[in-house]
């Protein structure tokens, strides 16, 4: 394609984002593509359970709402859209695509689907490969795996992106490589031409989380201040033939875009920086410069990369027993010693009842709960007891909610507002699997 | 004269499997110079040793005045397998902000 720039929005950071951002960048943005991720770490084994158990649809469940507010815009406008909302049902996802597209009487519409990242038969014989995070045999947790998908990168929506489908969906891929692919496809960038991947990698890293380089999960209100983040707008990146890469957002929404935004997302769960390893290339982080060029524009340059590795990294989810919570809130004259007292009841209560948990946790919100305890921490006005544990046993975890709910009439005076939960606990390990043995493929699905 | 991290930097947390990082951004260079000297990785397992087993590892941009640090083994395992209330440990971008800096107030930029 002989184009000299292309603008790809970044619609959507999480599967739970908000949707008027991406109605924005597609009214007012000049966008050319607009991709969606909404798929974290552990939201396709919950889908690939859900699609298991029949109580879901296997992908992202505000798929239909995403499409029907942008959907109009983008075929009015041309614009392609790339997500991996189909999470474990990328082709059931392209149905409902394709639905949508029919009410809204969308001419010409199909859905490209790439797949090939569910992998969970090439581990079932592997059990000797190495889980990364405990050096354990992934024989250790393949009975209990509830789904395990290769991190694609962006050579496989490239394929997809070659149909001319007004709409790529994907399972698992990696986040940067939803930008990486359109830039692939648009000026035929080749996969040794490092320094170009290089640049579109690190924009892609910048936008995947969308308001996280726009203002969101920044504000410290009287140092760093953001304007309007009610309104909060999603960044675009504009990106040239040459690897001349400008973040942006729409100068009238909400937010702000500049160094002290892009630098903290760029370094956004990131290890070592000169090595940040997706399935395009390995990122050096080094000498990468962030300079503000206007209002809400931060051009970035010098990003170096390597060659791509020969393994695809595979994320397996597994089940591993269950967390019950219970939550109870104390307030006024020593609420503090009190909801100590409750949390150590709830302690002995379980024990007396014979429940043993892997892990069983007393915070006290307000005080301890997220940084631990510190020392010359004033005491708060009113503290929330919150008492979780993790164990093998369903029986175990609801007796936590039960019994922290049992202090109103059993415990210390003056409990109130009891929250009680369980839930099924999906984890992840990671493995890495050679190339060669993950093919992929595209699908294309039409309207009915 | 006490210092704190927030006075010369801001932060961002992020999370990966049982490590979270922290990235520490200076607002100057002399406030990267002065961190880049007090804010040793001993100090920052230290501060984050509730949360935390260990190791941690400096990684610095010079050119972003900006420092990462990774903080292997959360407390409690990873964000799929916590009971912590804060699974991503989106909250310990402030535990670093929080970390007194004891010493001489950096020369002003």
């Amino acid at each position: 394609m002989d184009r000299e720039k292309l603008r790809i929005g970044s619609g959507a950071g999480f599967a739970g984002d908000r949707w008027e951002p991406a109605v924005e960048l597609v009214e007012h943005g000049d966008i050319d593509v607009l991709a969606f991720e909404c798929l974290a770490e552990r939201t396709i084994a919950r889908e690939t359970l859900a699609l298991r158990r029949g109580d879901g649809p296997g992908y992202s469940p505000k798929l239909e709402a995403r499409f029907r507010a942008v959907l109009p815009g983008c075929a009015a406008k041309g614009i392609r859209v790339i997500t991996n909302m189909g999470a474990a049902a990328p082709l059931a996802a392209a149905r409902a695509a394709c639905d949508i597209a029919a009410e809204l009487e969308l001419d010409n519409f199909f859905c490209a689907v790439v797949l090939g990242d569910d992998v969970q038969a090439v581990l079932l014989e592997r059990p000797e490969l190495t889980l990364l995070e405990t050096g354990e045999p992934l024989e250790s947790i393949l009975p209990r795996m509830a789904s395990a998908n290769a991190y694609l990168g962006a050579d496989a929506i490239v394929e997809a992106l070659a149909s001319d489908a007004p709409i790529v969906i994907t399972g698992r891929v990696a986040d940067p490589s939803l930008f990486v692919a359109p830039l692939l496809h648009a000026f035929g960038w080749s996969y040794d031409d490092y320094a170009k991947l290089a640049q579109a990698t690190a924009a892609g890293h910048l936008l995947e989380c969308a308001g996280q380089v726009t203002g969101g999960y920044f504000a410290d209100p009287g140092v760093k201040d953001v304007p309007a983040l009610a309104r909060l707008g999603f960044p675009f990146a504009d990106v040239s033939a040459d690897g001349d890469v400008i973040i942006g957002k729409v100068l009238e929404a909400g937010g702000r875009v500049d160094r002290q935004t892009c630098t903290e997302q760029l370094l956004y769960e990131v290890d070592d920086p000169s090595g940040y390893i997706t399935p395009d290339c390995v990122l050096d982080m080094s000498d990468i410069s962030l300079s503000e060029i206007a209002r809400d524009r931060v051009r970035l340059g010098g990003a170096h990369a390597r060659s791509r590795t020969p393994t695809y990294k595979v994320s397996v989810g597994y089940f591993d027993g269950f967390l019950g919570e219970g939550e109870l809130s104390y307030g006024g004259p020593n609420a503090v010693t009190r909801a100590r007292l409750a949390g150590e009841i709830v302690k002995e209560r379980l024990a007396l009842r014979g429940f043993t948990f892997d892990d069983l946790r007393i915070d006290l919100i307000g005080l301890d709960s997220l940084h631990g305890p510190g020392e010359g921490r004033p005491e708060p006005y009113e503290v929330r007891l919150r008492v979780a544990g993790r164990t093998a046993f369903r029986e175990a975890a609801e007796a936590v909610g039960w019994e922290v709910s049992a202090l109103y009439t059993n415990g210390p005076s003056g409990g109130a507002g009891d929250f009680a939960n369980v839930r099924e606990i999906l984890a992840v390990q990671s493995v890495l699997l050679p190339r060669e043995l993950v093919p992929t493929w595209v699908k294309l699905v039409t309207a009915p | 004269m006490t210092v704190t991290v927030r006075d010369l930097a801001h932060a961002r947390a992020g999370d990966k499997g049982n490590w979270v990082n922290v990235s520490v951004i200076a607002h100057d260079v002399s406030g990267y110079e002065w961190l880049l000297q007090e804010l040793t990785e001993v100090r920052v397992l230290a501060a984050f040793a509730s949360v935390a087993r260990g190791p941690v590892r400096r990684y610095e941009l010079t050119q972003l005045q900006a420092m990462n640090f990774v903080i292997e083994n959360i407390r409690g395992g990873s964000v799929t397998q916590t009971v912590a209330l804060d699974i991503h440990g989106k909250s310990l971008g402030t535990l670093m902000l929080a970390i007194r800096l004891f010493g001489n107030e950096p020369h002003p930029g």
